[in-house]
């Protein structure tokens, strides 16, 4: 149903936009970003990590320090202020008007853009349909629950038709189960309606979600753009490590072609002297203590039971105690003694952050 | 086109914030800021010249005014913040029939100006007032202070309780009641409870709204003017300078010093509470 | 705070109570008798003389014009504060700066610095230019000054408490231009602040006395000089009459401000 919605496909070009505050703080370092036409795009990164900057000054809200420029396709925007670059924009704080019903909030881009009154009006009752919000048309936006005023937003974002879809943190003020289920409408939308379209968030799961590509982010510099699976296993440093998803580092011994961890030996390329590595829990698996194969003996200090699988805190007596999860009726407790056995070809080596 | 020689949305932005202060920055430097410049200049233009300021007070007769408007200022705000807070906690801390007509009848008065607080103070304390008639009838002889200093105090008492009781109400309500719970649960008795959490929790209301009575009391004029021109205030010590005498640059130099002590309360005020400033009727 | 915190209504209750009842007779009590003696016949027998409307048709021939003068001024001194402090308190909220906060307080200085030195400083540096001295627009501006702030205040107030920033954003993003934005979203949603201001410079401009006793005229008189007029020469079932016909200018809008103030109060 959405192919009828379906939108251009521009692409975006930042070139060297950087940030820099009247106060002198930097808050981007200047970037180089092209964005495919029709891709999601997620900026991910904590607080204060340039993420919404860059979206800002894609919306028109900011501009680049002298010598950036932003380009929508052939189109240099970055003297446009953001009211005259067609864009489609939802914030985190829904940003609706108050003064007006569900209704005339969808509305009121079209009316900015004179769109004759009876195609306007289709439009809205068109878009309310597709957003499942029809029985709201009338309501005062006061009466909306989040998620329903979030879709409110989306709605009143997409009847103009925007060349660009901005969304910044649209889920981080709605309940877990509510950000869920708007996620995947989310995702339909986007996969649906072919805009290109940046998204902002802090969470890690909702980038791996809904991203084609993600540009993960820290202190005003992009750490890593890749795709979600390029991000999470093969993360170019270690800030990007840690920031998605758990992970874990054990130290080995590189001796002669060979790193020692624990009881095991693996072939080695680096150079001699101590080495840290880094794993991710689900590619640790679990043995009986001392059991062959098993490369170090632990203690399992904590274990919580998280429905489908249980995450234990194994202490190995080596170097912080790892995390290691179990299947979901291992039975696995605290005090029990286990085996671990490391998937060799799933070690990093990365430069520390 | 050119598009590095337009400016940027920040600086679009900034200007037209700006354009749209002008107007009101304009009419204040016109109409306010060259005035009381031009006041101050002629405050220095008199005999004495620019030692006016220094030498003002050594005048007897203008000490005198000020150190009565000083008294009279500040008895006015202990009793009113005293009246206020046990009138304003009350009505935040119960909920009884007529409590809303009690409210709004409490902060009617807020509007009158200073000469209706005088025809008020008459109304009670004149010379066919109300205290008169009743001394009368209880003891023979009538009593009445409205024309005296008496009469000023409990005229801007009367013009000062509504605002107060405003102010206490409006941060009362705001006190978090988790509060107050915490310190019942913890076994103080109520009256520990306003000595220990409430009113320390209102202390920036308080010396705000003080601040306020204060200046009104200090500044106003109305009051003093309806209920005899012989109440040696400070401002009506202004008005007979400049009316009776003529003599513009002691008026003039004098209004400086008044306006200096209340701008000085004002902004003390707003320095703990950032409440609204009170008119001076 | 939670109503009934003392649930049982001890000697303490009724004894506060009895005190804020006292508290509202002394207010209520002048009013009342005003209000009476404007429509008896002779206060100084007292009621018994019987209720006329005849001190309040006095007033009105004696003193009509004050009514009428009062009110053109309040309600140009509305739309002057409206013009300029509106789009001033839009400034201000906007930029949260030092600066701002300086202009703010400066701002607030015609209600701080009293109104007399304001009314003397006006005469001195204008009351020679031209015709402006004996024209009512001299007391305008005067109350512009003194009310200025007060609606600059309540507007300000408002647009502090809702996220205009965003709001604007959320407009713009949406092509509206600026004008667009401030009539559509920013002003609709600044309305109680804005109605607010109004009817206190309404209420304050028909009240005002310390600068307009100073800037008035004899062809330029207001009502409350009229009243101080009245007070001072007049027997006192006018100056009642004439009190009584003030507090019912200003009673609506007092009515209409308690209401607001409520609605505020009780709005999630």
């Amino acid at each position: 149903m959405t192919d009828r919605f379906h939108l251009d496909a521009v692409p975006i070009r930042l070139e060297s936009c950087g940030k820099t505050f009247p106060g002198g703080s930097r808050a981007l370092e200047p970037l180089d970003l092209t964005i495919r036409g029709g891709e999601t795009i997620v900026f991910l990164g904590p607080s204060g990590c340039g993420k919404t900057t860059t979206l800002r000054m894609i919306a028109g809200l900011e501009s680049p320090d002298p010598g950036g420029r932003v380009w929508f396709g052939e189109e240099d925007v970055t003297a446009l202020p953001i009211e005259r670059r067609n864009v489609g924009m939802v914030f985190q704080s829904y940003a609706l008007f108050p003064n007006m019903s569900v209704a005339e909030n969808v509305a009121y881009g079209l009316k900015v853009r004179r769109v004759e009154r009876a195609d306007r009006e289709r439009r809205v009752e068109e878009m309310l349909d597709l957003m499942h919000l029809g029985a709201f048309a009338g309501r005062r936006v006061d009466q909306l629950s989040g998620g329903q005023r979030q879709r409110v937003a989306l709605a009143r974002a997409l009847v103009v038709r925007p060349r660009v879809l901005l969304l910044d943190e649209p889920l981080t003020a709605l309940d877990a189960k509510l950000r869920d289920s708007l996620r995947l409408d989310i995702d339909r939308l986007l996969r649906g309606l072919g805009v290109t379209a940046v998204y902002v968030t802090h969470d890690q799961g909702e980038a791996m979600a809904l991203g084609d590509r993600i540009v993960v982010m820290a202190k005003g510099r992009v750490a890593q753009i890749g795709t979600p699976r390029d991000i999470y296993h093969r993360p170019t440093d270690g800030f990007v490590a840690d920031f998605i998803g758990a992970m874990n580092r054990v130290s080995g011994q590189a001796q002669s072609g060979a790193l020692r961890l624990g009881r095991g030996a693996f072939p080695w390329s680096g150079p001699d002297g101590p080495v840290e590595l880094l794993i991710r829990p689900e590619d640790i698996a679990l043995a009986a203590e001392g059991e062959e194969d098993t490369h170090l003996d632990g203690l399992v200090a904590a274990a919580v039971f998280l429905g489908d699988r249980t995450r234990l805190v194994v202490e190995t007596g080596d170097g912080p105690p790892l995390t290691v999860d179990a299947a979901s009726r291992s039975g696995l407790a605290r005090g029990d003694r286990v085996g671990l056995r490391l998937d060799p070809s799933r070690l990093l080596n990365l430069p520390q952050p | 086109m050119s598009v590095t020689a337009r400016l940027d949305p920040q600086s679009r932005d900034s200007l037209r914030l700006a354009a749209l202060l002008a107007p009101t920055a304009a009419l204040f430097a016109a109409f306010f800021l060259l005035p009381l410049a031009r006041l101050f200049v002629i405050g220095g233009g008199g005999d004495e010249g620019w030692a006016v300021y220094a030498t003002i007070l050594t005048n007897r007769n203008h000490l005198d005014s000020l150190i009565a408007t000083l008294l009279l200022s500040a008895g006015v705000t202990a009793v009113t913040l005293a009246v206020s807070t046990v009138a304003g906690l009350f009505l935040v801390r119960h909920r009884f029939p007529g409590h809303a007509i009690l409210v709004a009848m409490l902060t009617f008065p807020l509007a009158f100006p200073g000469v209706v607080i005088g025809f008020m103070v008459i109304m009670m304390a004149g010379r066919q007032g109300l205290i008169g008639a009743i001394t009368q009838a209880l003891t023979g002889s009538k009593l009445v202070f409205a024309y005296s200093m008496t009469g000023l105090f409990l005229g801007y008492v009367y013009f000062s309780i509504p605002r107060v009781i405003l102010t206490v109400m409006a941060a009362a309500e705001k006190l978090a009641p988790r509060l107050e719970e915490a310190a019942r649960s913890l076994g103080a008795s109520p009256w520990r409870v306003v000595a220990d959490v409430i009113l320390p929790a209102l202390k920036p209301a308080l010396l705000s709204a003080g601040a306020i009575a204060f200046a009104t009391s200090m500044g106003a004029f109305g009051t003093a003017f309806t209920l005899a021109t012989r109440i040696n205030v400070l401002p009506m010590t202004i008005y007979t300078e400049f009316t009776l005498q003529a003599n513009i640059a002691t008026a003039a130099a004098l209004s400086f010093l008044l306006g200096l002590i209340t701008w000085a309360a004002l902004a003390l005020a707003r320095s703990f509470a950032g409440s609204s400033v009170a008119a001076a009727g | 705070m939670t109503t009934m915190t003392l649930s049982r209504r001890g000697l303490s209750f009724w004894a506060q109570l009895v005190f804020t009842l006292l508290v509202c007779a002394l207010l209520m009590a002048p009013v009342a008798m005003s209000m009476l003696a404007g429509v008896t016949a002779n206060y100084f027998v007292g009621i018994k003389s019987g209720l006329t409307l005849r001190w309040v048709e006095e007033v009105w021939r004696l003193y009509a014009d004050t009514i009428f003068l009062s009110l053109r001024i309040a309600f140009a001194c509305l739309g002057c504060t409206l013009l300029l402090g509106v789009p001033a308190a839009y400034a201000l909220a906007r930029r949260q700066g030092a600066v701002a906060r300086a202009v703010e307080e400066l701002l607030m200085m015609p209600v701080a610095v009293p109104g007399l030195a304001t009314a003397l400083a006006l005469i001195v540096t204008y009351g020679g230019v031209g015709d402006l001295r004996r024209s009512w627009l001299f007391i305008l501006i005067g109350h512009v000054l003194f009310t200025l702030p007060f609606m600059v205040r309540a507007v300000l107030a408002v647009m502090t408490s809702i996220d205009l920033k965003t709001l604007e954003e959320g407009a713009a993003s949406l092509g509206a231009g600026f004008a667009r934005r401030f009539f559509s979203v920013v002003l609709p949603n600044c309305r109680s602040g804005i109605l607010a201001g109004s009817l206190m410079v309404l209420t304050l401009s028909v009240g005002e006395f310390n600068l307009t006793w100073l800037l008035h005229t004899p062809m330029t008189k207001t009502l409350p000089v009229g009243l101080a007029d009245s007070y001072a020469s007049l027997r006192i079932e006018i100056g009642s009459a004439y009190t009584l016909v003030f507090f019912i200018m200003i009673v609506p809008s007092l009515i209409l401000l308690q209401w607001l103030a409520r609605h505020d109060r009780s709005a999630p």
